[in-house]
């Protein structure tokens, strides 16, 4: 289990790592991150990179800062970042609540935020919280820059839109005004396991009714989304069991589980019902 | 025996830190991976990426070309090396299934080694290993033990044995039956799994044609007697050293393909060459255990006695037979029916070969699988008999009255006698000791609230101890340094600290100061090493015995220089002085070794040095036992499972270091939680594994791994030992499944429900929704 | 093989000066070319942890970093835990609360709860447990891997 060999570059800008990127992407050249899933990958040699940009000692990658109402996270902002709230307000707590599910402490020392957009695990927590929360991503090339929507950049497993001489240089999240309420749930084998299945539910309250329901779930289909069909379910509506559990049959109906050695569909579906479930009820308790 | 007087840290029944940590504290511990040699080679094995198939061709020339690699093999390069052998000798009608060092003819398993790579340093290794083209014809792929068996090589079929035991009139007792209860069951196939992974390093001396290695365990005496036959070597010749070693659990320091390869390729590369395992590599080609299915039946009188026991199993061997033979069946069959009296028994073991991984023995091998087999039974007996699942056992257990209580089974070469204990006692003491009567009212107030909530019991008897028999030696220098050299090995288990604490005894020193040497086998020349719980046991005693015999040496020579009578003298902290004047005069150990030097003008016709060597014999095991009790939680809507109690009762007959004791009865359980909950290699139906990472191979974390409330009692110390020790290394993992399983049925209220392990989410899930819950 | 570059690994507190190949890990270039064999591994691929090391005193993996990306930085293994003859507090405490049996896991958990305690002295029960389940022990069923590092943190608190 020892990786291919590679040549390793450690630029301290980003046009420089741009531009060791267009040179080297042809190649299967790649930025080197957090490390967390790409070097398990090469020690199995699944990943085989000939050439390694380590974007580790780029300063302005290190950019974690509230600008025009998003909460802006740069390439090499670590999970661990996010032990304490990056922000104010609703969305710092929620990603604090959520961090302590990416993976496991030591791991989250190295790992980046953007680290786990860009590698796409379809039961990354990171990918579904964009998702649902109509994260931005910034990207960039040695040719220039663009703005990727979040339902735009998922492709599927381990796939983005991102091409491959492109940067993910920072991820921007819009700020959840002070009352929004959120629900989080994810369920897996093991503590620090990617989950079987997971989601996460915000909403606002106006006199009364659920407005502006983001219903998120990942890790049971192919890449994480916002479920239509659920949100549908809890707009408009006045919080209660039932309403509740319309959106969670609505979710589990409305996703196309994956099936691997250990899950099948039935599984993934019933249980993902149940975390929409239990989400929601977080945001009332 | 230590009186009070003389009580140094460190004697029998005492919890005392361990000698082996302050090396593994501070990274001082010298693993197999830690050691190396000037000049060494690495070795890289090639393995199948097919489940079956015949070998056309093996295509080596680019390998051989990758600039630092000295050589490629095949079997072609080392077709004087003969398969494998059985570690108990050859066996004609199972010499067939024996695996090469390099497959020959064809491969069985996805992981069987096909080629060696040799090179300077692991990842060159690792790049030309990639570049070995592998050429097969595929043959049909046998995934399950319990299909019809296959053809093997036109010679046999790929049932290679079926191992029957019994006794009693089967027939006749089935067909007066009162009821008859019928059960399927599956344990899963799983493993040992040690956080480090296997390694092995060969030496060879050509100036003294000794050939050494490096990163033995477990059996390292047994396996130098293998490698000696192998390749025909003199023991003289063929020294293994054991070292820090990662955990063992049975599956570590059997001989293996790779550690034949390193001693081979040491002599005919004449350098030395290293192999360190990876984990992927660990997971297909170590040994995996466990996979049985039992279709097993009890013939129950009206009053709950079981009078019959018949039990069909299958045996899912996979690619090929390795050093145990046939082992695990042996025991599995030898030893189900447990603690319980059945008058009538009969079990078949259909011993198969699949495609899969070669499986042989993991901690608790045969009890773990057939105590959860035969307490899934009892509770089926239970409910079919309307009987409370704890008098359904009580009326089975065999009585104290009835001990020692042979019965005509055969484990491992030795007739089953358990030796005195008290089942029915201990289950007493455990059941009041965590309050089973309340607990029950508790879990039914909260089942009533809706909540799945449930408890559940296995009972067991461990076996350990195995025979023959075992020696040690005892060496105290003329600086008073003791040293104890066994044939034992050290897996983990504070081998050296329970033998110091032996010797300390006799020794009357503290046993910090006894150095304890195991796994060397050029130090001693025989030894049973550390399997079957057998080190404390039996090398136990041949420490003990040898102490004893050392003491009374000491003891003698000191009456003399000090004009009295041996009697009256006794040894504290290391001095010899008169038991009525532990403050007069005294003599070191040092001292009295120097009395009995070869040059001594005082040692008169004494044999030279303070110094000793003694045996110890055993005819049976000797048979500890004890109950788990499980209490769980189900999540309906996940399938998830919460342990939320766990009490383990279980009698040593004696304890040496009682905290060593209960880290051993944790340590399994946290395995046995991780094969009735987690862990499990599966296969496609190409035979492809699919749990060949820690992401897929689930063991448990530290989250998911209750700690027991353990009761320990020394109520009957076994009659075989002197010492009363029975062994420890097993009792925690050998009841969890059932227990577990027990406590998920009566928690969702479905008798019966777990007929499979483990009881993944995705199982229990489809469990609830079978029965509409 | 790749061009080997030369770097500066400080482990404790002593430089090593090396010519690495980049693709080697931390891990491995601690182990094989600095001498360091405390620090083991058990599965290069961030599962197990036992290979857990402190770089500029934050506990990860070393198998998933390589040794050329630690050029220049602080790495703590476990040989530098003692302080001369005298046992850091874990290291004691992992030997009076029998949290080890073959000790393979040890210096990965010894690191891991250095860390973890060196940046939150007062770090709550449930915390450490959820830490602490980051790294995989085959023998002890943990039960004393988590009274040990709860003893040396009441312990580290008293001296620090
Ligand atoms: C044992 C274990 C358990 C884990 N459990 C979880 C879990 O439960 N949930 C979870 O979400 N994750 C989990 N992870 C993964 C972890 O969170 C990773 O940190 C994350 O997925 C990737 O981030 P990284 O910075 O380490 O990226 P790297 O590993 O460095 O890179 C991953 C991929 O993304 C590319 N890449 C990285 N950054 C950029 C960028 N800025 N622009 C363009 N491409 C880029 C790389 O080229 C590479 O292909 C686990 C990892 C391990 C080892
Ligand atoms: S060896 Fe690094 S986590 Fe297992
Ligand atoms: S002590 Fe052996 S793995 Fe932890």
């Amino acid at each position: 289990m020892k990786p291919t060999a590679f040549e390793y570059h450690a630029p301290t800008t980003v046009n420089e790592a741009l531009a060791l990127l267009a040179e080297h992407a042809p190649n299967d050249g790649r930025i080197l991150a957090g490390g967390q899933s790409l070097v398990p990958t090469m020690a199995f040699r699944l990943a085989r990179p000939t050439h390694l940009i380590d974007i580790n000692q780029i300063v302005e990658l290190e950019k974690l800062s509230v600008e025009d109402g998003a909460l802006c996270i740069g390439a090499t902002v670590r999970h661990a970042k996010f032990h304490t709230p990056a922000c104010e307000g609703v969305l710092g707590d929620l990603l604090t609540e959520v961090v302590n599910n990416v993976a496991h402490y030591p791991i989250r020392q190295r790992g980046t935020f953007c680290g786990s957009l860009a590698h796409s695990d379809p039961a990354s927590e990171w990918c579904m919280v964009a998702a649902t929360l109509d994260a931005t991503m910034i990207v960039q090339s040695a040719s220039g820059e663009r703005a990727i929507p979040a339902d735009e950049f998922f492709d599927t497993v381990m796939t983005t839109t991102l091409n491959d001489d492109e940067l993910l240089r920072e991820v921007r999240i819009p700020l959840l005004s002070n009352d929004s309420v959120y629900g989080f749930q994810e369920f897996s084998r093991r503590a620090g396991d990617f989950a079987i299945s997971m989601t996460l539910v915000t909403y606002r309250l106006e006199a009364g009714k659920i407005v502006d329901p983001h219903l998120g779930v990942g890790g049971a289909e192919d890449r994480p989304r916002r479920i239509a069909e659920a949100e549908a379910a809890l707009a408009g509506q006045i919080p209660s069991d039932n309403v509740f559990r319309a959106a969670a049959n609505a979710a589990a109906a409305a996703i196309d589980p994956m099936e691997d050695h250990a899950t099948n569909a039935q599984y993934r579906r019933e249980l993902t019902a149940t975390l929409v479930r239990r989400a929601l009820e977080n945001t009332v308790s | 025996m230590a009186t009070a007087t003389n009580r140094m840290l460190g004697h029998l029944g005492d919890s005392v830190e361990r000698l082996e940590d302050p090396p593994l504290v501070t990274g001082k511990g010298r693993f197999v991976g830690d050691i190396n040699f000037p000049d060494q080679l690495h070795m890289r094995i090639v393995r199948s990426a097919h489940a079956h198939g015949t070998i056309k061709s093996i295509d080596t020339s680019a390998a051989e070309a990758f600039p630092g690699v000295i050589a490629v093999w095949t079997n072609a390069d080392i077709d004087d090396v003969p398969p494998i052998d059985f570690r108990e000798g050859s066996d004609p009608t199972l010499a067939l299934f024996r695996q090469y060092p390099l497959a020959r003819e064809l491969v069985r398993y996805v992981g069987d080694p096909v080629a060696a790579v040799f090179a300077e340093d692991p990842y060159t290794a690792e790049d030309a290993a990639e570049l070995v083209i592998l050429n097969i014809d595929p043959l049909p792929i046998l995934i399950n033990a319990d299909e019809t068996p296959q053809d093997f090589m036109g010679k046999a079929t790929t049932e290679a044995a079926v191992v029957e035991q019994g006794y009693g009139d089967i027939e006749t007792t089935f067909a007066n039956a009162h009821k008859i209860v019928e059960i399927d069951v599956k344990v899963s196939r799983h493993t040992g799994v040690p956080m480090e992974c296997r390694g092995a390093i060969g030496r060879y001396d050509e100036a003294r044609d000794v050939l050494e290695m490096y990163g033995a365990a477990k059996v390292p005496h047994r396996n130098r007697d293998t490698l000696c036959r192998m390749l025909n070597r003199p023991a003289s010749g063929m020294h293994l050293f054991e070292g820090h070693t990662g955990g063992g659990f049975g599956i570590r320091g059997e001989l293996y393909p790779e550690d034949v390869l390193v001693c081979v390729a040491a002599i005919r590369l004449g350098r030395p060459v290293k192999w360190i395992e990876d984990r992927q590599e660990h997971l297909m080609a170590a040994n995996h255990s466990r996979q049985q299915r039992h279709i097993i039946r009890a013939a129950v009188a009206e009053d709950g006695e079981i009078v019959g026991l018949d039990d069909e199993l299958y045996l899912d061997q996979g690619g090929y037979i390795r050093t145990h033979g046939t082992r695990v069946a042996n025991m599995t069959t030898g030893t189900l029916p447990g603690p319980y009296r059945f008058p009538v028994y009969r079990s078949v073991c259909h011993f198969r070969l699949t495609n899969k991984t070669p499986a042989a023995t993991y901690r608790s091998p045969g009890r773990c699988e057939s105590t959860f087999v035969r307490e899934r039974l009892m509770d089926a007996v239970a409910v079919a008999m309307d009987m409370d699942p704890i008098a359904v056992r009580r009326r089975n257990l065999i009585s104290l009255e009835e001990m020692p209580y042979g019965r005509a089974l055969d484990v491992l070469g030795d007739s089953v006698e358990h030796d005195p204990g008290d089942y029915a006692g201990l289950l007493d003491q455990g059941l009041a000791q965590i309050g089973w009567e309340d607990l029950q009212k508790q879990l039914e107030e909260r089942r009533a609230n809706g909540e799945m909530v449930g408890s559940g019991i296995s009972m067991f008897f461990e076996k350990s101890g195995l025979g023959p028999s075992d020696g040690a030696k005892i060496f105290i220098d003329n600086t008073g340094c003791i040293e104890v050299v066994t044939g034992g090995a050290s897996i983990g288990q504070g081998f050296e600290t329970a033998m110091a604490q032996i010797a300390a005894e006799d020794l009357g020193t503290d046993y910090r100061r006894i150095r304890v040497v195991h796994g060397q086998t050029n130090r001693i020349d025989y030894g049973v090493g550390a399997h079957a719980s057998r080190a404390t046991v039996l090398t136990g005693t041949a420490v003990s015995l040898t102490a004893q015999a050392v003491r009374a040496k000491a003891l003698d020579m000191a009456a003399e220089l000090m004009q009295t009578t041996a009697e009256s003298l006794t040894i504290t902290d290391g001095a010899v002085h008169s038991k009525n004047n532990p403050t007069g005069p005294s003599l070191t150990l040092g001292e009295i070794a120097e009395a009995l030097l070869p040059t001594s003008k005082i040692r008169g016709d004494r044999e030279p040095y303070l110094k000793g060597e003694e045996w110890f014999h055993i005819d049976h095991q000797t048979y500890p036992y004890g109950h788990h009790i499980a209490v769980v939680k189900v999540d309906p809507d996940t399938g998830g499972v919460e342990i939320e109690k766990y009490f383990i009762a279980y009698d040593i007959g004696r304890s040496i270091n009682p905290m060593m004791i209960e880290g051993q009865l944790v340590g399994g359980l946290a395995q046995g939680v991780g094969g009735a909950l987690f862990e499990e290699f599966t296969y496609t139906e190409a035979g492809d594994p699919q749990a060949v990472t820690f992401a897929d191979y689930l063991m448990p974390t530290l989250q998911e791994t209750p700690e027991p409330e353990i009761l320990l009692t020394e109520d009957f110390p076994s009659i075989r030992t002197p010492l009363g020790i029975k062994g420890a290394g097993e009792a925690g993992i050998t009841g969890a499944a059932g227990a577990i399983a027990s406590a998920i049925d009566n928690a969702i209220g479905i008798p019966g429900a777990v007929t499979e392990t483990p009881v993944s989410p995705q199982r229990l899930k489809k469990i609830l929704r079978e029965h509409g819950k | 093989m790749s061009k080997k570059k030369d770097i500066t690994l400080n482990i404790n507190g002593r430089d090593h000066n090396l010519s690495v190949d980049p693709r080697w890990t931390l891990a491995d270039t601690i182990r094989d070319h600095c001498g360091q064999t405390g620090t083991h591994l058990g599965c290069e691929h961030g599962v197990c942890g036992a290979c857990t090391v402190l770089v500029d005193d934050s506990p990860v993996r070393s198998c998933l970093m390589f040794g050329i990306q630690a050029d220049g930085k602080k790495i703590r293994t476990v040989e530098g835990l003692a302080n001369g003859s005298e046992y850091h507090p874990l290291q004691k405490a992992f030997m009076e609360n029998h949290a080890l049996q073959c000790g393979y896991c040890t210096p990965g958990f010894l690191m891991l709860a250095t860390g973890v305690l060196e940046a939150q002295p007062d770090i709550s029960d449930d915390e450490l447990n959820d830490v602490l389940s980051s790294n995989l022990c085959r023998c002890t069923g943990y039960a004393n891997i988590i009274k040990a590092v709860r003893a040396a943190r009441e312990e580290m608190r008293k001296t620090s």
